[in-house]
């Protein structure tokens, strides 16, 4: 038996040259070393790796010289005994040798089957030098984001939206369309903050009126007739169109709550209404809506009309007739009373004298001013009806007897309780007893004159309650008490005294449409904008005009006024009979932050 | 990027062989973007929404608009990139485009925010435009700084010439550490088996490779025989120290190449993803903004 070594290596085109080399010996060395019959010039394999040695049983054994191992069948050894009949495969670094028997003598094939370096293997140049296979790939990367951000951002919202729907109010808990809310909702809406399908019910369409409604069915009545006012408004025009578009393909029709009140603006209170959403449809309003009665208005300093106040037109009752009458016609106004105002202003004169004399006890000035007569309301801003006791009774006295020092007044107000108070009060006192008529008498000769003095005392006590009437018709007439002030109707037939008092109707708001606070121009006389001074007539309607108004009030472009003014300021779209929203807020702020100064040492 | 020489639709000869992305048609789009930003500025400043600039408004949709499709037309470039073409609408033509009216969408895009910004999908999908602008502005700078050093690095050598280089000096260092003994063979095996290509993205990107096998074997070897008398000239130990220091030379730029070769493409591994990102969040905020609104 003989050791035949073949060695198989292939060439550069991949053509196998096949060299066989007989070795007539027991034992064979396997190494690096080119002593060796096998000879494998691999760096792995020590340079004397191992022996084969023949055994007289025909088998051979493999042996690590050095300790080093190698592999049998893949399997690591330092010594193995192979029936080379059967075959094995050895394995030494990089090469193997497999082992069988041919023709009587042990064949050891070797090969290399491994490149000899790294570089040396097959690879793909197109790759070679780019990322492919250290980063993840970016198809990868790119539909793994499209499936993320499309699950999260918009799947799981759907879901939250579609399992919560019809449910009146949803926990308070994480749900995933709150992940569309683009900004925080107003201050009077932050309750609903995670609760989005309170507002928003159905998919793809605005939130509705009702739904608003469910809510502020009290404080969100409408502006005008819903059909005029978007008359009024008319289409779109220019680049509004685009927004328009957008509404009306995504079921947002014109005019609904939301067109104004946008939310998700931000936390905060509601901003008021903008000038431009007035404008938009009382600029050139008779235009579009040609029926209407009112005035076109743009900008409180540029075009707003004239103040319409609504004007008495007869006192008394409980809702007398009022007429809306612009002061540029210069209503005048009769309610009743007659009140000359310049008399009581003036800074001379009899009123003023009076003042002075009562100034003592009522606080009075050098003459009467606005004050002395008109209390303001409790809260600034209009003042209370003139009350005759309060305000007139300080000069216009209603005494007419004195009782123990206790004067006694006729009833304000009370007509027959004047009458009947007169007729008492002649009923129950005599006349002025005659001096003559005393035991210290001093008297004119002759006793005739003593009875008629007498007879004639007797005469007047006996026609005394009759003098009632008389006094009657004074307090009633020109120069009496009542006709000083009040229109009076006169008796219902001659000789009688029903006289009776013509009603009086104050106003307290001739402009129900705007709103004025006098407590606002506390800085201000009264006299700058009421002409009362010079007023001789109770019917002058003392109220000042647009022109007064715009002395300090700019429109909301006329920044350089001394009060910039926006519709705001007077007017709110919802409007009550109370302060617009900008002025409740305004209040609202000035009672979050008192103003503190601190005195300067 | 290589430029083809382009003829101009004047019909006047104008060889533009060097006429990069950036500068293509005398700075065309640069111009046609910064008339776009100057409107888009000038029109927010002077046209009044109420109640404030946002999404929402008529102004706010048009932007939304004009921004989406954008996008749309920008992400166009990774298909059309595939067939290179000359002329105005050459792919060059189009790349600089792409460029600078995606640099227009941090304008439109973030006006038509309002700067209404907060913790919600609208943002999220401005972040991921903003991350894709970003990105590509890195990619802007790379491609242009990149290829010139990517040439002197190349020494006018092809890469195939480059990996053949590594192997003829693995197949010579192979040979001459035939005679060595089994520790020494061991270092040299070392460098053949380890993979110059390997190493992860880190390495490749930074170029640093503290475990490198050649340096390490090299190293090993001349500390070794650092106090060892020379044994003459015909010393294996000698040839092979030769051959690691030169194949250590062709590793450094080797991974030279790869490093600046993989900065040229790294920022696409942001940009891309992300513009899908940017394209499913534009799509959940559009639906989303109709949805509930």
């Amino acid at each position: 038996m003989t050791f035949i070594v073949r060695q198989i290596a292939t060439t550069a085109d991949g053509r196998e040259i096949v060299r066989s080399n007989p070795f007539d010996s027991d034992q064979i060395g396997i190494g690096r070393s080119t002593e060796n019959a096998i000879h494998l010039p691999d760096l792995a394999v020590n340079p004397d790796h191992a022996t084969i040695t023949k055994r007289e049983d025909g088998h051979i054994v493999v042996e690590s010289t050095t300790g080093q191992n190698f592999t049998l069948d893949g399997k690591h050894r330092v010594s193995v005994t192979i029936d080379p009949g059967s075959g094995a495969e050895l394995g030494f670094g990089g090469h193997v040798i497999i082992v069988s028997e041919e023709e009587g003598n042990i064949l050891l094939t070797v090969k290399r089957v491994e490149a000899l370096s790294d570089s040396a293997e097959d690879r793909s140049e197109s790759t070679l030098y780019t990322l492919q296979g250290l980063l993840p790939s970016k198809r990868i990367g790119a539909w793994g984001f499209v499936a993320l951000v499309l699950a999260a951002f918009l799947i799981w919202p759907i879901y939250t939206w579609a399992t919560w729907r019809g449910v009146e109010e949803r926990p308070d808990q994480f749900h995933a369309d709150t992940m569309w809310s683009s900004d925080a909702l107003s201050q009077a809406h932050h309750s609903l903050e995670k609760d989005c399908q309170a507002c928003h019910v159905d998919a793809f369409v605005t939130v509705t009126d009702k739904t608003c409604m469910t809510c502020h069915e009290d404080d969100a009545h409408d502006h005008a007739n819903p059909d005029r006012l978007l008359t009024a408004r008319g289409g779109p025009e220019g680049f509004e169109k685009i927004g328009a578009a957008f509404a009306s393909a995504f079921n947002k029709p014109p005019g609904w709550c939301v067109e104004c009140h946008t939310e998700h603006e931000g936390a905060g209170a509601m901003e008021p209404t903008a000038q431009k959403f007035c404008a938009d449809c009382h600029e050139g309003m008779d235009g579009r809506l040609t029926d209407t009665k009112l005035e076109n208005a743009s900008d409180f300093g540029i075009e707003h009309p004239q103040f319409r106040p609504a004007v008495l037109l007869k006192p008394g009752g409980k809702n007398p007739p009022r007429k809306r009458i612009s002061l540029d016609e210069k209503p005048t106004e009769y309610n009743g009373l007659k009140f000359p105002h310049d008399l009581h202003l003036s800074k001379t004169g009899g009123v003023a004298q009076m003042g002075r004399r009562l100034s003592a006890k009522y606080d009075f000035g050098p003459s009467l001013v606005c004050k002395d007569c008109h209390t303001p309301d409790p809260k600034g801003v209009r003042f209370e009806p003139v009350d005759m006791k309060e305000d007139c009774g300080m000069c216009h006295s209603l005494a007419f007897d004195e009782v123990g020092g206790t004067v006694r007044t006729l009833r304000h107000g009370e007509p027959d309780m004047v009458r009947a108070d007169l007729r008492a009060y002649y009923r129950s006192t005599r006349p002025t007893r005659p001096i003559n008529l005393g035991g210290m008498k001093r008297r004119r000769p002759g006793a005739a004159n003593d009875v008629r003095v007498a007879s004639d005392y007797a005469r007047a006590v006996q026609f005394r309650p009759s003098r009632a009437n008389m006094a009657i018709s004074q307090v009633f007439s020109r120069g009496g008490a009542c006709f000083d002030c009040h229109g009076v109707t006169p008796p219902t037939a001659r000789g009688r005294v029903d006289y009776a008092i013509k009603p009086v109707t104050q106003t307290d708001r001739y402009m129900h449409k705007g709103w004025f606070s006098h407590e606002a121009h506390n800085d201000e006389d009264c006299s700058s904008c009421h002409t009362a001074e010079t007023s001789k007539d109770a019917r002058d309607l003392l109220l000042p005009g647009i022109k007064t108004c715009r002395e300090c009030h700019g429109g909301e472009f006329q920044t350089s006024s001394d009060v910039p003014s926006s519709c705001a300021m007077c007017h709110d779209y919802h409007a009550d009979e109370g302060a617009p929203w900008l002025i409740k807020e305004q209040q609202k702020d000035k009672r979050k932050k008192p103003d503190k100064k601190i005195a300067q040492r | 990027m290589a430029s083809n020489a382009v003829a101009s639709q004047t019909g006047r000869k104008r060889v533009a062989m060097h006429d990069g992305f950036l500068k293509h048609a005398g700075y065309r789009w640069l111009k046609i973007t910064a008339f776009i930003i100057l409107v888009c500025i000038v029109s927010y400043i002077f046209i009044d929404v109420s109640p404030r600039h946002n999404g929402g408004s008529w102004y706010g949709y048009t932007l939304g608009t004009i921004g989406a499709l954008l996008i749309l037309w920008l992400t166009m470039l990774g298909f059309r990139k595939r067939a290179m073409t000359t002329g105005s609408w050459s792919l060059k033509a189009w790349t600089s485009a792409h460029i600078y009216l995606g640099l227009s969408l941090i304008v439109i895009g973030t006006l038509h925010t309002g700067f209404q910004l907060g913790w919600n999908i609208h943002t999220a999908a401005y972040v991921f435009m903003m991350i894709v602008i970003i990105s590509g502005v890195f990619g802007i700078y790379f491609y242009a700084t990149i290829p010139e050093k990517l040439s002197d690095n190349r020494d006018e050598m092809t890469e195939t010439e480059m990996l053949e280089n590594l192997r003829s000096l693995d197949r010579q260092l192979h040979e001459s550490a035939q005679s060595l003994s089994a520790e020494h063979a061991t270092l040299v095996l070392q460098s053949l088996e380890q993979d110059p290509f390997g190493g992860g993205f880190m390495r490749r990107i930074s170029g640093r490779y503290p475990d490198c096998a050649t340096r390490l074997a090299q190293a090993d070897l001349r500390r070794e025989r650092a106090y060892q008398p020379k044994m003459g000239s015909d010393d294996p130990l000698d040839k092979v120290d030769a051959l690691l220091e030169k194949k250590e030379a062709t590793l450094a730029r080797v991974r030279r190449h790869l490093k600046l070769k993989a900065m040229l493409q790294v920022w696409l591994f942001i940009h891309v993803p992300m513009t899908f990102a940017l394209i499913a969040s534009l799509s959940a905020h559009i639906i989303s903004v109709f949805f509930y609104w």
